[in-house]
């Protein structure tokens, strides 16, 4: 019956790719909210296959799978291959919570030479290279809308949010693409 | 059509395209690169508008954005008008129309200059002293003319139909003001290799160097070198040019607000792109080159167009190639009027006096206006003008006294000498100091990382700019070594000088201040006679400085009347504050891209568009859009709602219930974190069952309700109202992170995660257990309020069995990409039992009928749960809760206190309106004694008569009593109940 | 819009992403059964709102989520120090807070 049950995602069929600026929905992939102290960090580390970042705003990923820090205890785990998060730390006895959040948070990918300058629109973070490095990644706002965004190169960013909030998002790129 | 002032050979515009543009009607041409007032001036107007007050004749003062007088409306279509346009900032463009304001029947024959005869009852405190009383005739007389008099243009009366845009910036050295101070520091801070924001208001670069005419700066013309500059910065990786540019806000950690003007200068702009940009640059130092402000003389008659600013007629000459008149005079108290007049005679034009208020003249500029034959007039003063729409003669005294005499002229040239604009150094709160040997205020101490260059502080010459420039630039660059950049040399003029007040020992009568609020400088006097001691005071009496100008070249002025009139030295009277903004920008720019479908971000569900497809009508819940009601075959709300009301508990209704706050609350202290949360008990709770949870704020008020699911020892399902999700999470995260931090608990919003599909009715069941698997649905294996994990579609799903209608109920957690498709297949199911889709009215309905409250409808911040009938979810063993306390408080436990109960109206078909007021006796006299209102009333066809509950004092002890609901139309009798109208013994849920 | 310095990211971050949750340091009592009616007055609705030197709680509640504490002076505007939830208060240069 599984098969029959069709999955939606929120912008199914959206976005737009111009020459400068592309702005894509991405690929359904799992995702978790971490929440562990220092103790657990090593082996969740360890189950899930990758160092947990200890740095603010920074980022660290093996394969298709990577952890955001989003706070001190706090880490958006995110694996595009779709793997079970979950699971990978159900065994882990150490104080943790591990929760899934594959379909609260959905993605947008913006790219080209005119992503910063879009960003910059909503986004009130120095965007620049400097401060906002390849693998940089913050919770953040974008307009009036919460976002998790991820600098996945120097000119690509992941942008993570709220399913609801995803056609304001988009919404409000499509306007701020208009004056860059 | 020619243009008779334009002079050929003046000016950069040569050989500029011409341009068509209309004012008042009236078809003219123009250049490219014109600002209208260049371009009217051409065509040899200087009349422009009435002024605000007086509806006196005005015309062209300035040529930037200081202009207090020029205020037009430029009309693009039916929606694009905008008022109190500058006709010196305005540029012309093919097709421009623009409107003269304040006026009536026509500019040149207006009506309210009627004002003007009347003019000595219209003095300063007018408007305080005339509309005392009586108290009615405010409403009826003094406000309507109030209103209609106050405001200059005509707004807009459609949605502002253009674009604008919002940027983010940041940056290590922001340069405010493109003029050879402000090019020399972005080009020396350019140099070290800083991220480097220059901003200018103009159209081009170069500030004064557009009508200094003998300025060199390295070895170039200094126009010349501000394009070269300009050019050179252009071209930088490091560099952002903004033209257009005005920074109008000087704020907190140097943040500065500019607005980038991008299509009003356009002929047909293209309407996808935005009109204007405002953007929030974070700089780490800011260099402020924002140059001075000349101030006009103060004497009788000031006013008249053709009466103008010196270095705006050098302006117009110089830059724009225009000439202000065929036979000028100048009345000032400073050298660069000199140097005006003698461009002018240059350019071929008549130059019948130069009038200075100072005795001792002297150099260059005297003596070759003394070769040239100019009738040079040192000690003198202009005591009064004549012309009615444009000055024809001035009539001139010497300043000691004697004789007058009139001299014809068709426009006359002040110049009282420069104001530093200080305007965004005291934004950013940086201290001004007084130097009384100039008589200006100059920045002092910093507030900020900000440094100020050029004639805003206190250089007196081009040299001293553009060296104070370099240096500012290469420091706010961070160069250590001084210097950066090598500037052979600057020369050009200096521009210290000037006076403060009149010079003449007149009453001060018609001789204007302000312009732009027609004050006089009798009016700044009579203020302080009446006992205005401040200059705060002094501004709100006679509104000298408070109009769209702010007062840019008449506040020195104002204050310095006051200070003589009072015999205090400046500074001790006082300056005013400078606000933001530094000149006027659109409510556009500051909304940016906030409005329309981007107000707010418009949230909807996993299920809406099914909704949508299926004819619901929506209702806003917060930023939700949540589906209302199900209307079939055109039904109205009320006969939708009775339906589908009447279909849940005959058969089954489906609702989407996905809004819904919902909370994972996971760690081995999870149930002690819940206990200090809720006010009911949770360590007893088994796994698997559901609890309904109060949540209290410290001080014993109801913050919140919800379902909670307890899934393993270790983790809760927290549900909140949909209102409340972010800040029910936000107080736990509180409580959580500072007052109960060794709690071993971690919470994660999981709101979204899960689409949440309600089924209620005595049918639910049987339409879910098809779908469902890995779950025993029995009553005895999932009684009423548990919850259960397996899969229902082939998805993983929670399963609540709870009921907010009072009927047996499930709700289906169902991860939200899957939603829509798992709610087709339980609507598939419905559809065989005859179940039908409801929306937030008949939910809303359907649990008044149970009595179940809503947070936020029920209560307002002030209902404890004893209030609201809840006293039941309170622990008894509880030691600690947040609100346990605050509970105890008197008022909380005082008798009287309103108590949340039914009411039934006498006749069953009326039915009452929510938030009426409630007494006992409808017959006493107003005020009356309030007893409650009512918090939620519904037609209920279910109960098959009306239905409310209310907030009653003392109501729980008033079961049975009559009480009254007075209305417009006669008070309602009604009865006080139980708040439960529907299975009253709560048999269904179960059964 | 400030720039505020989260202790917790390490860095000056726009206003924007922030909330200011009310003053600081005022421990929940422990005891809150046995607290008396005017012991819950001066824990619950006394503040001191100086003017001058504050010590007040923010969240950075869209960047970290992390609360923590601040000391601001109201009459400036300025940020003299931001600090972790449970950190004791800071001395300020001269101001003996």
């Amino acid at each position: 019956m599984g098969e029959e049950t069709r999955r939606i995602a929120p912008l199914e069929g959206r976005g737009f790719d111009g020459e400068e600026l592309r702005v894509l929905p991405a690929e359904p992939a799992t995702r978790l909210v971490l929440r562990a102290s220092a103790e657990a960090c090593e082996d969740l580390s360890a189950a899930l296959g990758l160092d947990l970042p200890r740095t603010p705003k920074t980022t660290s990923s093996k394969g298709a799978r990577a952890a955001l820090w989003l706070g001190p205890d706090e880490w958006l785990v995110i694996d595009q291959a779709g793997a079970n998060l979950v699971a990978a730390c159900a065994g882990v006895p150490a104080f943790h919570a591990a929760v899934d959040v594959s379909h609260r948070n959905t993605a947008m990918l913006v790219s080209g030479p005119r992503a910063a300058d879009v960003l910059s629109a909503g986004c009130p973070q120095d965007l620049s290279l400097h401060a906002f490095p390849v693998g940089a990644a913050s919770r953040t706002m974008f307009g009036k809308a919460e976002i998790v965004l991820w600098r996945t190169g120097e000119d690509a960013f992941r942008v993570e949010c709220w399913r609801s909030f995803s056609d304001y998002v988009l919404l409000l790129m499509e306007a701020a693409a208009r004056d860059v | 059509m020619t243009q008779p002032f334009r002079i050929a050979t003046a000016g950069r515009l040569g050989h500029a395209d011409p341009v068509r543009f209309s004012f008042d009607g009236r078809i003219l041409m123009g250049l490219s690169g014109d600002t209208l007032a260049s371009a009217l001036i051409a065509n040899g107007i200087h009349l422009v508008g009435r002024s605000f007050k007086y509806h006196r004749p005005r015309g062209i003062v300035s040529a930037g954005a200081e202009e207090p007088n020029a205020l037009v409306g430029i009309h693009r279509d039916a929606a694009r008008r905008t008022p109190n346009v500058r006709a010196t900032v305005q540029e012309v463009y093919e097709g421009l129309e623009a409107v003269s304001q304040n006026r009536w029947p026509s500019l040149a024959f207006d009506v309210g200059a009627l004002n003007d005869v009347a003019s000595p009852f219209f003095s300063a405190g007018f408007y305080y002293k005339t509309f005392m009383w009586p108290k009615a005739a405010w409403e009826r007389l003094y406000e309507p003319f109030i209103r209609r008099a106050a405001g200059l243009g005509v707004a807009p009366d459609r949605p502002d139909p253009d674009l604008y845009a919002n940027r983010f910036a940041h940056c290590d050295v922001l340069v405010i003001g493109g003029g050879a101070a402000g090019l020399a520091a972005a080009l020396a801070a350019a140099e070290t290799g800083a991220q480097v924001i220059l901003a200018d208001e103009q159209a081009q670069t170069g500030g004064a160097l557009r009508y200094e005419t003998g300025a060199v700066i390295d070895g170039q013309a200094g126009w010349d070198w501000a394009q070269t500059v300009t050019a050179d910065l252009a071209a930088r990786d490091n560099v952002r040019l903004l033209t257009r540019t005005t920074g109008f806000g000087y704020y907190a950690q140097n943040m500065v607000g500019l607005v980038e003007r991008l299509t009003d200068h356009l002929a047909a702009p293209d309407p996808a792109r935005p009109r204007e940009r405002l953007w929030q640059v974070r700089a780490k130092r800011a260099v402020l080159a924002t140059g001075a402000i000349e101030r006009h003389m103060v004497f009788p008659g000031n006013d008249r167009p053709g009466i103008m600013l010196a270095s705006a007629a050098r302006t117009y000459l110089n830059h724009f190639g225009v000439a202000v008149g065929r036979n000028i005079a100048v009345y000032a108290a400073d050298d660069g009027a000199w140097l005006a007049a003698l461009d002018l005679h240059r350019a071929g034009v008549g130059v019948a006096a130069i009038v200075d208020a100072r005795a001792d003249v002297a150099g260059p500029h005297v003596e070759e206006a003394k070769r040239l034959g100019v009738a040079c007039l040192p000690a003198h003063a202009v005591t009064g003008t004549t012309g009615r729409l444009r000055v024809s003669s001035i009539r001139v005294s010497p300043v000691a006294g004697g004789a007058a005499r009139d001299i014809a002229c068709d426009a006359l040239l002040t110049s009282a000498g420069w104001t530093p604009a200080v305007h965004l150094f005291s934004q950013s709160r940086g201290k001004l100091v007084f130097e009384a040997e100039t008589q200006r205020f100059l920045p002092g101490s910093n507030a900020q990382d900000v440094a100020c260059a050029g004639a805003c502080a206190g250089a007196s010459g081009l040299a001293e700019t553009v060296e104070q420039g370099l240096e500012a630039g290469a420091r706010a660059g961070g160069a250590t070594g001084g210097r950066t950049v090598a500037v052979r040399e600057a020369r050009g003029e200096s521009w210290t000088g000037g006076m403060l007040g009149p010079a003449d020992n007149g009453t001060g009568a018609k001789a204007f201040v302000d312009f732009q609020n027609d004050v006089t400088a009798k009016d700044i006097r009579q203020a302080v006679r009446e006992g205005m001691r401040s200059i705060e005071h002094v501004k709100r009496f006679t509104t000298t400085g408070m109009a769209t100008d702010q007062g840019k070249t008449s506040n020195m002025h104002g204050l310095a009347i006051a200070a003589a009139m009072l015999g205090k030295p400046i500074p001790e009277v006082g300056l005013t504050t400078f606000r933001a903004p530094y000149t006027p920008v659109t409510f556009g720019a500051l909304a940016g891209h906030s409005r329309g479908a981007l107000f707010e971000p418009v949230r909807r569900t996993p299920i809406h568009s099914w909704a949508e497809e299926n004819g619901a009508e929506f209702e806003d819940v917060g930023q939700w859009k949540r589906a209302w009601y199900f209307p079939r075959n055109g039904e109205e709300l009320h006969a939708a709602v009775a339906r589908e009301c009447r279909t849940v508990r005959a058969s089954a209704g489906i609702f989407d219930a996905s809004t819904l706050g919902k909370i994972e609350v996971v760690g081995p202290d999870a149930a002690r974190f819940m206990e200090l949360m809720y006010t009911n008990p949770w360590t007893k709770l088994g796994v698997g069952r559901c609890r309904y949870g109060v949540m209290l704020r410290e001080d014993g008020f109801i913050y919140d309700d919800g379902v909670v699911g307890r899934l393993a020892e270790d983790r809760f399902h927290v549900t909140t109202t949909t209102g409340g999700a972010p800040r029910v999470l936000n107080h736990m995260e509180d409580y959580l992170q500072t007052e109960f931090p060794d709690l071993r608990v971690f919470l994660t919003s999981t709101s979204e995660q899960w689409a949440v599909i309600a089924v209620q009715g005595p049918r639910s069941r049987d339409i879910i257990a098809p779908l469902v698997e890995r779950i025993d649905l029995s009553d005895e294996a999932m009684p009423h309020m548990s919850v259960r994990e397996g899969s229902i579609c082939g998805v993983p799903t929670r399963l609540f069995r709870m009921s907010f209608t009072g009927e047996r109920g499930f709700e289906i957690n169902v991860p939200a990409d899957f939603g829509r498709a798992v709610w087709e297949a339980v609507w598939a199911e419905g559809r065989k039992h005859d179940a039908c889709a409801y929306g937030t009215e008949a939910m809303h309905v359907l649990r008044a009928e149970k009595g179940f409250i809503i947070v936020g409808q029920e209560t307002d911040g002030t209902v404890t749960p004893h209030d609201a009938g809840l006293g039941w979810a309170i622990g008894r063993n509880k030691a600690d809760f947040v609100g346990m306390r605050g509970l105890r408080r008197a008022d909380l436990v005082a008798p009287g206190r309103k108590q949340l109960v039914g009411l039934k109206t006498k006749d069953p078909d009326v039915v009452l309106d929510e938030g009426a007021q409630i007494v006992a006796d409808p017959n006493q006299p107003v005020p009356m004694t309030m007893l409650g209102h009512v918090t939620s009333s519904y037609w209920s066809e279910n109960c098959g008569r009306s239905i409310a509950l209310a907030l009653v004092a003392g109501g729980h002890d008033r079961m049975g009593e009559t009480l009254h609901v007075p209305m417009p139309g006669g008070a309602i009798a009604v009865e006080v109940t139980s708040t439960v109208f529907f299975d009253e013994k709560g048999e269904r849920a179960n059964g | 819009m400030l720039l505020i310095h989260c202790p917790y990211c390490q860095e000056e971050r726009p206003e924007l992403e922030f909330r200011h949750a009310g003053e600081a340091h005022i421990a929940r009592p422990t005891d809150m059964a046995a607290l008396s009616d005017a012991d819950f007055e001066r824990f619950f609705f006394i503040r001191s709102n100086p003017k001058g030197i504050v010590f007040e709680r923010w969240r950075h509640i869209h960047g970290c989520a992390r609360f923590f504490n601040a000391a601001r002076d109201t009459v400036s505007d300025r940020f003299l120090a931001t600090y972790r939830a449970g950190d004791p208060k800071p001395a300020l240069d001269g101001e003996g807070a």
